[in-house]
């Protein structure tokens, strides 16, 4: 098998950071494949380096979010990185997430990211029972049309990760929760929209995103949390200024 | 004050200054343009309500405007939070209120 554990023939440049929030970054050789994805990359090392590398995967093919990493310095989803799309003449560097606690290797905690979805108020709050007949929402009112644009987040914090004002001011909430709040906001079955509204516009809510965009540049999925953190500070200074828009 | 109030307040000056500020360098090159020296500026200025107003206006504006950036700054850069930046932020308000209403009055009020 080609895949021999052997690093004969071309090989990949790789730095893997080792240990904690101390530690440092270990050089790999890597056999070069014709296609090979970074988290292949990580499980070649894992399997014929070092056992005991820390890292996540489940589904490896971008549907379950739980290998993202810092590749190159931006976070990504390593199964859905080719290695050749990289630049060929650098390093390939692998650290876990940003502005989350390491726990070892490239596995960090994301306990703190969801606990944020909490403090949004992220968590569905009925206003029916089974029994109740079932809301009609038009398809494409403006209203559904923004929780259409935001519901597809499978929570891999690459958003979190990207956001530099949560790596200056750790207390903020982020883009995910927030962008969870915005469709909350906009889900007229939610029975606490008003709650949501309250959560998100406090100090370290959505008035405390600068608009740079880093969630939207790096979503995997392709969404706008900073269309929804908008919508919020509009909703926000809607009904700042008297009137209701959740 | 809440962080909505404090967001509305800076896009609000936001919206106010622009236009001030084109006037205001406008202005800068019309009175320069053809060599007016301080003393024949002063002379068009003083006693005149509407750059009284004017600058009033743009003076008030800066402070609010400054001053809830630089809370914000101050969080992310230096750590410094809640009371402590609100604190500092005040400060430098009312720095930036006095100077400039100084200076207004340098240049509408009465000699």
């Amino acid at each position: 098998m080609a895949d021999a554990g052997t690093a004969d023939g071309p090989v990949l440049d790789v730095r893997i950071w080792r240990g904690t929030e101390k530690g440092a970054f270990v050089r790999y050789e890597v056999p070069a494949r014709a296609n090979q994805t970074v988290l292949d990359v990580v499980t070649w090392v894992q399997r014929h380096r070092e056992p005991d590398l820390a890292y996540r995967f489940a589904c490896r093919v971008g549907v379950c979010g739980s290998c993202a990493m810092t590749v190159n310095g931006r976070p990504r989803w390593t199964c859905r990185t080719h290695v050749k799309r990289l630049p060929a003449h650098r390093p390939l560097v692998l650290e876990p997430l940003r502005n989350l606690p390491r726990i070892r290797d490239l596995v960090c905690d994301l306990e703190p990211f969801f606990a944020r979805w909490e403090r949004a108020g992220g968590r569905f709050v009925p206003t029916a029972t089974r029994r109740d007949p079932l809301p009609r929402i038009a398809p494409d009112s403006t209203a559904r049309r923004a929780v259409d644009a935001g519901i597809e987040c499978i929570n891999c914090a690459v958003c979190h990760a990207a956001c530099d004002v949560l790596a200056w001011r750790p207390e903020y909430l982020g883009p995910a929760p927030l962008n969870r709040a915005w469709t909350l906001v906009n889900d007229i079955r939610h029975g606490a929209r008003e709650e949501v509204l309250d959560r998100t516009s406090g100090d370290a809510g959505c008035h405390a995103c600068h608009s740079q965009a880093s969630c939207s540049e790096f979503c995997p999925v392709g969404l706008a949390p900073t269309a929804a953190i908008a919508g919020l500070k509009r909703a926000s200074l809607w009904r700042l200024l008297g009137g209701s828009r959740a | 004050m809440s962080a909505g109030l404090l967001f509305l307040l800076q896009r609000g000056t936001a919206i106010l200054l622009a236009p001030l500020v084109l006037v205001h360098l406008g202005v800068v090159l019309y009175a320069v343009r053809d060599g007016l020296d301080a003393a024949e500026i002063l002379a068009r200025t003083r006693g005149n309500l509407f750059w009284a107003g004017f600058y009033g206006l743009f003076v008030l504006a800066v402070s609010v405007h400054a001053s809830i950036g630089l809370r914000a700054v101050l969080a992310e850069w230096t750590g410094l939070r809640g009371r402590a930046a609100d604190t500092a932020a005040l400060a430098v308000a009312f720095l930036l209120l006095l100077l400039g209403m100084r200076a207004v009055w340098a240049v509408v009020g009465a000699p």
